[in-house]
């Protein structure tokens, strides 16, 4: 918070200064599509950057996460989230918040609801061994729901702002992917040979080698459950078909924009490294690299001259003056070596994440920085704090 | 499994293959690719020709890829549990994908028996699915960072793996542990004062916090497992280190903690 200039109406809830580039940001996208690796802060600043555009534009603002550890339903003040968009309390916000969390399974089904042409082929669907099986179990299933959602999220035209905070690392390219895939998927020889009718596919001579191949791995009975499948599935080819297109195009649309988020960790860099490059590859729009848990500078600046001076105890350097000032209790030897492998240590990691910033800079998307601060995302307020203290 | 070439880095290759490479005596590594696994699972079970013409294998892998993605998973887990079965090694170590896929591909023998009853893969998975759930042959270690996310993480995998397939769970590596340089105790012992010292003293609190934080989260992890003891190995120097010096570290730590014990 900062004082409010006194010639402004006091009850207009006053709000820390962002920084221009974040405004910008936050002020121009509609979508913001966050990536990075696993274990750097990601489904955080996905909410941070929620809380903070709520707070600070007129704007309503959806946060879809998808937070294995429900900690962020926790840290905003909800019992729990589920599929359906839940409001957050967010004292003094221009706009207003509202967070999802995307259930694989319950947003398939909801997909099967919209596009089954009849009942009868919904409940079909909906209680095959297979469907059930692939929509809960397997991780790829989640990739296309995630783009549903968001396309649903910005086409309801409730919500002025989406941030989406997609599965760690690469798993959001296939995410990206997803509707591309679907969409050939579709218009796949295959799923054709699959749901031809068992006579025309023996006719066919080009098909045969296919399935001698496919009944020997997988066996007749298996290869006809999935026939059974995909031929229902298919009789809601079209509308899922334009659809995915639709949501191919939102995800390769101007307003919607990309951040990465990293940590300087090596790991963490060559992860979200390649991400930015195959963000680009894709075309699309990378609006910024968060850095998240660097050392805070305050701190960082001035700690290897520090170390030296606690280490020499140079009676003229300021340490053992300010130690001579606090008469009652001069620095013990002990604590003297143990300031000074604290200087050393932070001088150490200051130098590594200086290093780590200047190569992230090289990826040429503008960065956006974030201080390690003590203690855990606990509450909205930390959110906040946390998304305003944001700097390039 | 998950090709990200920083194993090859460590290993000081440049890429990794499905092939596997002698890296130093007695050390092979490789990378998976399920379109390889694919083609010699094929070559050695089923004895189709593909080699004259790759357009019905690429036709089944894309029906692999896109219609039936347990296969996929199978094709990934079935070439480990190959190489297991053959003793073509005395252990092998799989740096897994990351948590929630692994689950599906640990567990995708288990969920693919119950799709496929007939047929070479149903054969092929109970073989797989008795490795795995044999915990003198199969066991999973979690490697953790000290933090929230990665702890919850963790004890949530643990939680699914139980669920989804009897796989041994062996326990876990706290990576990443802070090094313990000051004490809260000794820095409430330095006087208030400002400039420099100050800051020395601020940087203190901000390392000390930093470490028992980790500890924390060490201990909430080691509790939601019921693993009772946490060894604490310690901690190298700052910086990346080559396998050896890291395999001397913690033979080192090892050693010490066994004779600790004994």
């Amino acid at each position: 918070m900062i004082v409010a200039p006194g010639n402004m109406d006091e009850t207009i809830e006053q709000f820390a200064p962002l920084d221009p580039e974040l405004f910008d940001m936050l002020a121009k996208s509609r979508m913001i599509i966050i990536c990075g690796p696993g274990g750097v802060g990601k489904t955080t600043s996905a909410a941070a950057l929620g809380v903070v555009a709520a707070r600070h534009f007129p704007k309503r603002v959806l946060v879809l996460t998808v937070d294995p550890a429900r900690r962020l339903a926790t840290a905003l003040g909800l019992g729990t989230i589920g599929n359906a968009e839940v409001p957050v309390e967010l004292a003094g916000a221009k706009g207003s918040l509202d967070i999802a969390m995307i259930d694989t399974k319950a947003s398939w089904d909801d997909m099967v609801r919209r596009h089954a042409p009849d009942g009868v082929t919904r409940d079909r669907v909906l209680g095959n061994d297979l469907y059930k099986t692939l929509t809960s179990r397997f991780v790829h299933s989640h990739d296309y729901v995630v783009t549903e959602r968001l396309y649903d999220a910005r086409e309801s035209g409730v919500y002025d702002l989406v941030v989406v905070d997609t599965p760690p690392s690469r798993s959001a390219l296939s995410v990206l992917d997803a509707p591309r895939r679907m969409e050939q998927f579709f218009s796949s020889r295959l799923l054709k040979l699959l749901t031809a009718p068992t006579q025309s596919r023996l006719l066919s001579l080009a098909s045969r080698p296919f399935f001698i191949v496919a009944d020997r791995i997988l066996g007749a009975a298996f290869l006809s459950d999935i026939a059974e499948f995909f031929t229902l599935f298919r009789t809601m080819e079209g509308p899922v078909v334009s659809r995915a297109r639709r949501v191919g195009a939102l995800l390769s649309d101007p307003a919607t924009s990309y951040v990465v988020v990293t940590s300087p960790e090596p790991v963490a860099m060559q992860e979200a490294g390649y991400l930015v490059e195959e963000l680009r590859r894709r075309g699309h729009r990378l609006d910024a690299v968060v850095t998240n848990r660097l050392v805070p500078s305050r701190l960082a600046t001035g700690a290897a001259e520090r170390a030296e001076a606690l280490i020499e105890g140079n009676p003229l350097h300021d340490v053992e003056r300010a130690s001579r000032d606090a008469a009652d209790a001069p620095l013990t030897t002990a604590t003297r070596r143990a300031l000074a492998a604290a200087e050393r240590e932070i001088a150490n990691i200051a130098n590594q994440h200086a290093a780590a910033l200047a190569e992230i800079r090289r990826w040429g998307a503008r960065v956006l920085m974030s201080e390690s601060r003590g203690g855990d995302i606990t509450d909205v307020t930390s959110l906040l704090a946390l998304g305003e203290a944001l700097r390039t | 499994m998950d090709d990200k070439g920083s194993l090859a880095a460590y290993l000081g290759r440049d890429d990794l293959t499905f092939s596997p490479v002698e890296v130093s005596p007695n050390l092979y590594a490789m990378a998976m690719n399920t379109e390889d696994s694919l083609r010699e699972y094929i070559r050695l079970f089923l004895r189709v020709p593909v080699l004259g013409s790759l357009t019905p294998l690429a036709r089944i892998f894309d029906f692999v890829a896109n219609a039936a993605p347990a296969v996929k998973e199978i094709l990934a887990v079935g070439k480990l549990c190959y190489e297991v079965r053959e003793r073509h090694y005395d252990i092998v170590i799989v740096d897994s994908e990351a948590s929630g896929h692994f689950v599906a591909q640990v567990s995708a023998p288990d969920a693919l028996a119950t799709l496929v009853r007939i047929g070479i893969v149903a054969d092929q998975t109970k073989w797989m699915s008795n490795l795995l759930h044999d915990p003198e042959v199969s066991t999973v270690l979690a490697v953790v960072t000290p933090e929230e996310m990665p702890v919850v993480e963790t004890i949530e995998l643990r939680d699914r793996l139980a669920t989804a397939t009897p796989i041994d769970f062996a326990g876990v590596l706290v990576n990443r542990m802070p090094a313990a340089l000051v004490d809260a105790e000794l820095l409430a012992t330095v006087a208030p004062t400002s400039g420099h010292l100050a800051t020395s003293v601020q940087v203190g609190e901000w390392l000390s916090e930093r470490r028992s934080n980790a500890e924390l989260h060490a201990r909430r992890l080691a509790d939601a497992l019921e693993l009772g003891n946490v060894e604490t190995i310690a901690e190298a120097p700052a910086g990346t280190h080559s396998p050896e010096r890291i395999t001397d570290h913690l033979v080192g730590e090892m050693r010490r903690i066994l004779d600790e014990h004994a």
